[in-house]
C-alpha cells in the first residue's frame, strides 16, 4: 500500500505529459478521457488509502528519491499520507474529477480545449504534491506549482489584456506570500536542523509555549497562507482571478488551492499551538477578512465576483477557527465549503453557459424555468452556505461560531455578522438570478438552455454532498459523535495536549444554534422582500454614491495599492536608472577608467625590473591581438 | 593528460577552423565542440567524487620564475568545465541561422574562447590562471568588436578597459603574494594559499580588494556592472551567450578558488561589505530590470540580480551558500543562454527588441511559447526548475547570516516575477501586431538548441542530487582549508 500512494500524484502528471506533449495530435474526446481517467484513478486510489486510514492504519509513507541533499540539509522527495492529507486527497481528486467531467461540457467549444485539460491535470498533480509532501520543501513545490497553474488558467484566454493582468497579479501577490513561507521554512531548518514534518513535530515539544522563534516561524508561514488563501492584505488577486474559465474558479479558486493555507496551518498545528500570539494574529486577520469581504459581496453584481468575495469571506471564517485552536473545525468547514462552493461556481458556470456568456445578475432573473437542474442545485448550495440545517454548511459554520462564543464574545459577534451577511448576499444573488421575470435581452432569452449531462451530473453529485456532507460532523448535542473529529484526532493529538479546546454547556450550544438559525432566516426573508416582493434591481454603476459607491468599488483597495506600491516602485526604479546608473556610476567609471589605464602604464614603466614576466605576457597578448586582428 | 587534451583540443580545433573556408567552418566548429563535449563526459565518468583534485598535470613551465603548468580537476572545476563544454555546442548551433562574415574567424574565436575558459577552470597555478583569464578576454573582445551591433566600438572599448583594469589589479595582488612565497618563489596554488594566509590581517585586506575587484567586474556585481548591459546588448548573440552563460562564472569561480582560501582573514573582515553590496545589487538590478524597454537589457539586469545573490551566498562562508552558488552557476548558464536565444529568435523574426513593439506571439507560435515559458520559470526559480535549487540554498545561507539581509535578498523572488511576467506578457500575449504577425514557430535547428536546454533546466530542478554530490567533497575540502586557518588564528 505504501508504494501505491506514489501513483496518486503520478497519474495526473502522466495525464498532463501525454496531453501536453501530444496536444496537437489528440482529439477532444481522447483528451477528455485521458484527463478524467487520470484523476479518477487517483480518486479511486485515494479512497482505498482512506479506507485503510479509517481502519486505524498508521500513516503511510513513501520516499521516492533524494532531492536536495548537501551538508546538513537533507530533503527527499517523500510522501506522507495521514488522516489530514488523506482527507485532502479525497477532496482534491473527488471534486477535481467532477470538475474535470464538467469541463468536458463547459469547454467543449473552446479552441484551447486540450491545453485547458493539460493545465488542469498539472494542477491536480501539484495540489496532491502540496498535501502529500512529507516535508516543508515538497509542500513548497506544490505550493508554487499550483500558483503556476493558477497563473496559466486565469490567463487562459491570453488575448485579453485584462485577463493577463489578473493572472500576473495573482502570481506576484502569491509570490509575496511565498517569500514569507520560504523564510519560515528556512527558519525551521535553522532551528530544527530538518525540514521533514516528522522531525520537526517530534522535537517541537522542546520549545516552550510563547517561544519567540516559534512565533516567528508560524507568523512567516502564515504570510504564505495569507497570499495563497487570499486574506487581508493580499486578497485582491482572488476576485480578479475570476477572469479564468468558471471550472477553474470552482476547482482552484474555491475548493482546493485557496484552501492550501488552511491545510498548512492545520498541518502545523503543533507549532501554532505553541504560539498564542501567532494564533491571535490568525484569528484577527481571518475575522477582519471575513467581515470585510462579506460587505463587498453584498454590493457586487457579477455572479462570479459575488462568489469570489464569498470565498474570501468563508476562508476568513476558516482561519478564525484555526486561530481559536479548533483545527478540526477549520478543516471541517474547508471540506463542506469545497462541496457547496464548487457547486455554486459550477452552477454559476451553467448559468453563464446558458446565458451566452452573460455574468451580470442585473441582466438575469427568472432563470428557474429555463434551468431547472441548475436552479435546484444552486438552491441547495445557497442553503448550505447560508447555514440552514441540515445542509452541510450548517454544521461546520455552527461549530466555528460555537468555538468563537466559547473563546471571546467579540470574535463571536463579528463572525456572526459575517455569517449573516453571507445568507443575505447569497440569497440576493439567488433571487436576482433565478426568480421573478427575466431581464435578459430577447436574443439571449431565445438561446437560454439547460446545460448538457456532463455538466448537470457533477452539479447533482455536489448537490448531494452539500446536503449530506455535514453529517460527518454532527455535534454531541444533536446526538452525533463527530466522526470527522475522531478520524482527524491523531493529527491534532499533540496540539490538543498543549491547549485544551473550549467546551460549551449543551443548553448554551442549543440556544446559540437557535439564535443563528433564526437570524439567518430573517436575513433570507429580508432578501426575499427586497428582491422578490419588491422586485428591486441593483442600480447602474453610475447612479450609486456615498458609502455604497465606496463598497461597490471594493473600498478602492486596488487603487490604494497602486498608489502606495506599484507607482512608487516604478518611479524609484526610473530614478535609479537615470541618476545612479547613468549619472553616478557610469560617470565615475568613465573617469576612473582613464586614470587606471594611465596609472597602469606608469607603473609598468617605473617598475620594469620587478615585473619582467608581466611585460612578457603583455607582449604575448599584444602579438596575439595583432595576429588575430589581421586575420579578421 | 586528459586535462591537457581538454584544454588544447579546442585550441587545435580553433586553428583548423581558421584554416577552413567560411562555408565549412560552421560544421567543423560544431563537430569540434561535440568532440570536446564527449571528452568532458568521459572525464566526468572517470571522476571520483572525492576531495582530491584528479587528472593532475604539474610540469615546470617557466622554471626560473617558479611557474608551473599545473592543472587538475576537482568537483567544482568539473561542473564548470561541463557547463562550458555542454554550452559551447549549443552556442555554435544557435548561430546556424545566421550568416556571419568571415565565419571561419568567428567560429575559431569561439573555440579559442572555449580553450581559455576550460583553462581558467582547471588551472592551479596563479600565473597560469591569469594567462587563461586574460586569454578569455581576447576572443570575446574581437567577437563583440567585429560582429557586434550599433556603437560597438565605444561599448567594446569600455568593456575591455573595465575588465582589463580589474585584472591588472588582480595581477598585482598575485605578484605581491608571489613575493611572499618562500625560497625562490612559486605561483603554485598551495604556495599562494600559504603566502596569503601568512599575511597580516592588514595586508590581507588589501589583497582581498585587489583580487575581489577583478572578479566583481567580471561577474559583474553592483556597482562594477555598468559595462555589462551595453555589452550584452551590442555583442552578437553568441558573444552574449559566451559572456553571460560561461564567462561571468569565471568571476564567481575566482572568488571560490582564488579569493576565499587565499585571504580568509581578509574575507572575514570585508566579506560582509562584499555581501551587502551584492544584496543591494540584487534589489537595484531587479528594479532596473522592471523599467527596461529593451528585452536584451532586461535580461542583462536580471542576470546582475541573480549573480548578486550568488555572490552574497558565497560570502556568507556557509557551505549551503557555496553549494548553492555552484549549482546556481550551472543553472544560470543554461537559463541565460536559453533566454538570450529566445530573444535572438524574436529579434531575427520581428526585427525589434523593444518590448512595447511586440505582442501576441503566443497566438501563432505555441511551441516557441512553451519553451519560453519554461525558461522564464527557471529564471524566476520556480520549484522543479534548476533555478530553485540554487536560489533556495543561497537565500537559506544569506538568511542564516542575517535575517534582515536574507529577507532583502529574498525580494528577488518577488521582483523577478514582476519583471519576467511583465515582459513576457507584453512580448508574447495579447493580440498580434504588424511586427509579430508573420512569426514562424521554431525551426529544427532552434529546437535542437532549445529542447535540450529546457530538458536540462527541468532535470536539474527535479534531480539535482548528482550535481550536488560532485561538488560536495571539493567544497568540504575548501572549508577544511578555511577552518584550519581560523583555528590557527584562534590560538
Amino acid at each position: 500500500m505504501d508504494n501505491l500512494i506514489g501513483l496518486i500524484p503520478l497519474s495526473p502528471l502522466l495525464g498532463f505529459l501525454i496531453i501536453g506533449l501530444f496536444n496537437r495530435y489528440l482529439s477532444k474526446g481522447l483528451v477528455s478521457v485521458i484527463a478524467c481517467a487520470s484523476v479518477l484513478i487517483s480518486f479511486i486510489l485515494s479512497i482505498l488509502v482512506f479506507l485503510q486510514l479509517e481502519e486505524g492504519q498508521h500513516a503511510l509513507t513513501l520516499t521516492a528519491f533524494d532531492w536536495i541533499t548537501t551538508g546538513k540539509l537533507s530533503v527527499s522527495f517523500s510522501f506522507l499520507v495521514d488522516p489530514l492529507s488523506g482527507l485532502m486527497m479525497l477532496i482534491i481528486t473527488g471534486v477535481g474529477f467532477l470538475i474535470h467531467l464538467y469541463s468536458t461540457g463547459y469547454m467543449h467549444e473552446d479552441a484551447g480545449f486540450n491545453r485547458f485539460f493539460a493545465y488542469l491535470n498539472l494542477f491536480i498533480f501539484f495540489m496532491l504534491l502540496l498535501v502529500m509532501g512529507a516535508n516543508y520543501l515538497l509542500m513548497f513545490v506544490g505550493w508554487e506549482g499550483v500558483g503556476l497553474c493558477s497563473y496559466l488558467l486565469i490567463g487562459f484566454w491570453f488575448k485579453n489584456t485584462e485577463y493577463n493582468n489578473a493572472a500576473k497579479k495573482a502570481f506576484i501577490m502569491n509570490r509575496i506570500g511565498d517569500l514569507g513561507l520560504i523564510l519560515g521554512v528556512i527558519l525551521i531548518f535553522v532551528h530544527f536542523g530538518s525540514v521533514a514534518y516528522a522531525d520537526v513535530f517530534a522535537t517541537a515539544g522542546s520549545f516552550t509555549t510563547g517561544s519567540e522563534i516559534i512565533t516567528w516561524i508560524t507568523v512567516l508561514l502564515f504570510v504564505g497562507a495569507v497570499g495563497k488563501s487570499a486574506q487581508i492584505p493580499l486578497y485582491t488577486w482572488l476576485p480578479d482571478a475570476m477572469a479564468g474559465p468558471t471550472p477553474v474558479s470552482a476547482l482552484i479558486h474555491a475548493a482546493t488551492m485557496v484552501t492550501a493555507g488552511i491545510y498548512m496551518i492545520a498541518r502545523n498545528n503543533v507549532l501554532y499551538s505553541l504560539s498564542p500570539l501567532a494564533l491571535d494574529i490568525v484569528t484577527i486577520i481571518g475575522l477582519a477578512t471575513a467581515l470585510f469581504a462579506a460587505t463587498i459581496a453584498i454590493t457586487q453584481n457579477d455572479i462570479k465576483k459575488v462568489l469570489a468575495y464569498s470565498t474570501v469571506s468563508q476562508l476568513g471564517l476558516m482561519f478564525v477557527a484555526l486561530g481559536l485552536g479548533a483545527y478540526t473545525t477549520g478543516i471541517f468547514h474547508m471540506m463542506t465549503h469545497a462541496f457547496f462552493k464548487a457547486l455554486l461556481f459550477l452552477g454559476a458556470g451553467s448559468v453563464i453557459h446558458g446565458m451566452s456568456g452573460e455574468q451580470d445578475i442585473r441582466k438575469m432573473g427568472g432563470l428557474r424555468k429555463y434551468l431547472p437542474v441548475t436552479f435546484a442545485t444552486f438552491l441547495i448550495g445557497t442553503l448550505a452556505i447560508s447555514g440552514i440545517p441540515p445542509f452541510a454548511g450548517f454544521f461546520s459554520k455552527d461549530e466555528i461560531l460555537a468555538n468563537a462564543f466559547a473563546h471571546n464574545p467579540f470574535v463571536y459577534g463579528i463572525a456572526l455578522v459575517a455569517s449573516l451577511l453571507t445568507a443575505f448576499y447569497m440569497f440576493r444573488l439567488f433571487f436576482l438570478t433565478f426568480s421573478g421575470d427575466t431581464r435578459a435581452s430577447h436574443e439571449v432569452q431565445h438561446h437560454i438552455h439547460e446545460s448538457p449531462k456532463s455538466m448537470t451530473i457533477p452539479l447533482i453529485v455536489l448537490g448531494i454532498l452539500s446536503i449530506i456532507g455535514g453529517f460527518v460532523g454532527i455535534p454531541e448535542v444533536l446526538g452525533g459523535h463527530h466522526a470527522l473529529n475522531n478520524f482527524l484526532a491523531p493529527v491534532f493529538e499533540k496540539s490538543t495536549a498543549i491547549a485544551q479546546p473550549h467546551h460549551l454547556e449543551h443548553a448554551t450550544e442549543l440556544m446559540l444554534m437557535g439564535l443563528v438559525i433564526g437570524l439567518t432566516l430573517v436575513m433570507i426573508v429580508v432578501a426575499y422582500v427586497m428582491y422578490v416582493r419588491g422586485k428591486q434591481v441593483p442600480a447602474n454603476d453610475e447612479s450609486i454614491d456615498g458609502i455604497q459607491k465606496l463598497v461597490y468599488n471594493k473600498y478602492y483597495i486596488d487603487e490604494l495599492y497602486a498608489a502606495l506600491i506599484t507607482k512608487p516602485l516604478n518611479a524609484l526604479s526610473k530614478a535609479m536608472d537615470a541618476v545612479i546608473e547613468r549619472l553616478f556610476i557610469d560617470g565615475i567609471v568613465n573617469g576612473a577608467g582613464r586614470i587606471v589605464t594611465w596609472g597602469g602604464k606608469t607603473i609598468r614603466i617605473v617598475q620594469t625590473g620587478n615585473t619582467g614576466f608581466y611585460i612578457f605576457t603583455m607582449v604575448i597578448s599584444i602579438i596575439i591581438i595583432l595576429v588575430v586582428k589581421s586575420l579578421i | 593528460m586528459l586535462t591537457a587534451v581538454l584544454i588544447f583540443w579546442p585550441f587545435v580545433a580553433a586553428l583548423i577552423v581558421l584554416a577552413l573556408n567560411s562555408n565549412q567552418a560552421k560544421g567543423w566548429a560544431l563537430t569540434a565542440s561535440l568532440i570536446e563535449l564527449v571528452l568532458s563526459i568521459y572525464v566526468a565518468f572517470q571522476f571520483q567524487p572525492t576531495a582530491e583534485a584528479q587528472f593532475e598535470i604539474n610540469t615546470p613551465w617557466i622554471a626560473s620564475l617558479g611557474i608551473n603548468f599545473h592543472v587538475a580537476i576537482d568537483g567544482i572545476s568539473l561542473l564548470l568545465v561541463l557547463l562550458t563544454t555542454v554550452l559551447t555546442p549549443f552556442i555554435v548551433l544557435s548561430s546556424f541561422n545566421h550568416n556571419y562574415e568571415k565565419a571561419n574567424s568567428f567560429y575559431s574565436l569561439i573555440l579559442f574562447m572555449e580553450m581559455a575558459l576550460v583553462g581558467v577552470f582547471v588551472a592551479l597555478d596563479g600565473f597560469l590562471f591569469y594567462i587563461f583569464w586574460e586569454m578569455a578576454l581576447i576572443p570575446i573582445y574581437f567577437i563583440c568588436l567585429r560582429w557586434g551591433g550599433i556603437n560597438r566600438g565605444a561599448v567594446t572599448l569600455k568593456f575591455f578597459i573595465y575588465t582589463l583594469a580589474g585584472s591588472l589589479v588582480m595581477l598585482l595582488g598575485f605578484i605581491y603574494l608571489y613575493y611572499q612565497t618562500p625560497g625562490s618563489h612559486s605561483f603554485d596554488i598551495k604556495a599562494l594559499y600559504a603566502a596569503g594566509q601568512s599575511l597580516s590581517e592588514f595586508d590581507q585586506r588589501i589583497i582581498f580588494w585587489a583580487i575581489f575587484i577583478a572578479f566583481a567586474v567580471k561577474m559583474p556585481v553592483f556597482p562594477f556592472h555598468t559595462w555589462q548591459p551595453d555589452t550584452y546588448n551590442t555583442a552578437p548573440t553568441q558573444g552574449t551567450m559566451l559572456l553571460s552563460g560561461i564567462m561571468l562564472k569565471m568571476g564567481i569561480y575566482g572568488v571560490i578558488r582564488w579569493l576565499i582560501p587565499v585571504v580568509p582573514g581578509g574575507v572575514a573582515i570585508y566579506g560582509n561589505v562584499a555581501l551587502i553590496i551584492s544584496v543591494i545589487g540584487i534589489v537595484y538590478a531587479s528594479c532596473l530590470a522592471i523599467v527596461q524597454k529593451d528585452l536584451k537589457r532586461l535580461i542583462a539586469y536580471s542576470s546582475i540580480a541573480h549573480v548578486g545573490l550568488i555572490a552574497a551566498g558565497l560570502f556568507t562562508m556557509n557551505k549551503l551558500g557555496m553549494q548553492g552558488a555552484i549549482i546556481q552557476m550551472v543553472s544560470h548558464g543554461f537559463i541565460i543562454v536559453g533566454l538570450f536565444y529566445v530573444i535572438d529568435i524574436i529579434i531575427s523574426r520581428t526585427a525589434t527588441q523593444e518590448i512595447s513593439n511586440l505582442g501576441g506571439i503566443r497566438n501563432i507560435a505555441p511551441v516557441f511559447t512553451t519553451v519560453f515559458v519554461i525558461i522564464m520559470l527557471g529564471n524566476v526559480s520556480l520549484p522543479l526548475t534548476s533555478g530553485f535549487v540554487g536560489e533556495f540554498l543561497l537565500i537559506n545561507s544569506v538568511f542564516q547570516y542575517n535575517y534582515i539581509i536574507g529577507a532583502v535578498a529574498g525580494l528577488t523572488m518577488i521582483l523577478g516575477a514582476v519583471y519576467m511576467l511583465r515582459s513576457f506578457q507584453q512580448t508574447m500575449l495579447g493580440e498580434t501586431n504588424s511586427n509579430t504577425r508573420g512569426f514562424i514557430d521554431l525551426g529544427t535547428t532552434e529546437k535542437l538548441v532549445l529542447f535540450p536546454i529546457v530538458a536540462i533546466i527541468i532535470f536539474i530542478g527535479v534531480y539535482p542530487a548528482p550535481l550536488l554530490k560532485i561538488s560536495e567533497a571539493a567544497v568540504d575540502n575548501l572549508y577544511t582549508i578555511i577552518s584550519s586557518y581560523q583555528a590557527l588564528k584562534g590560538q
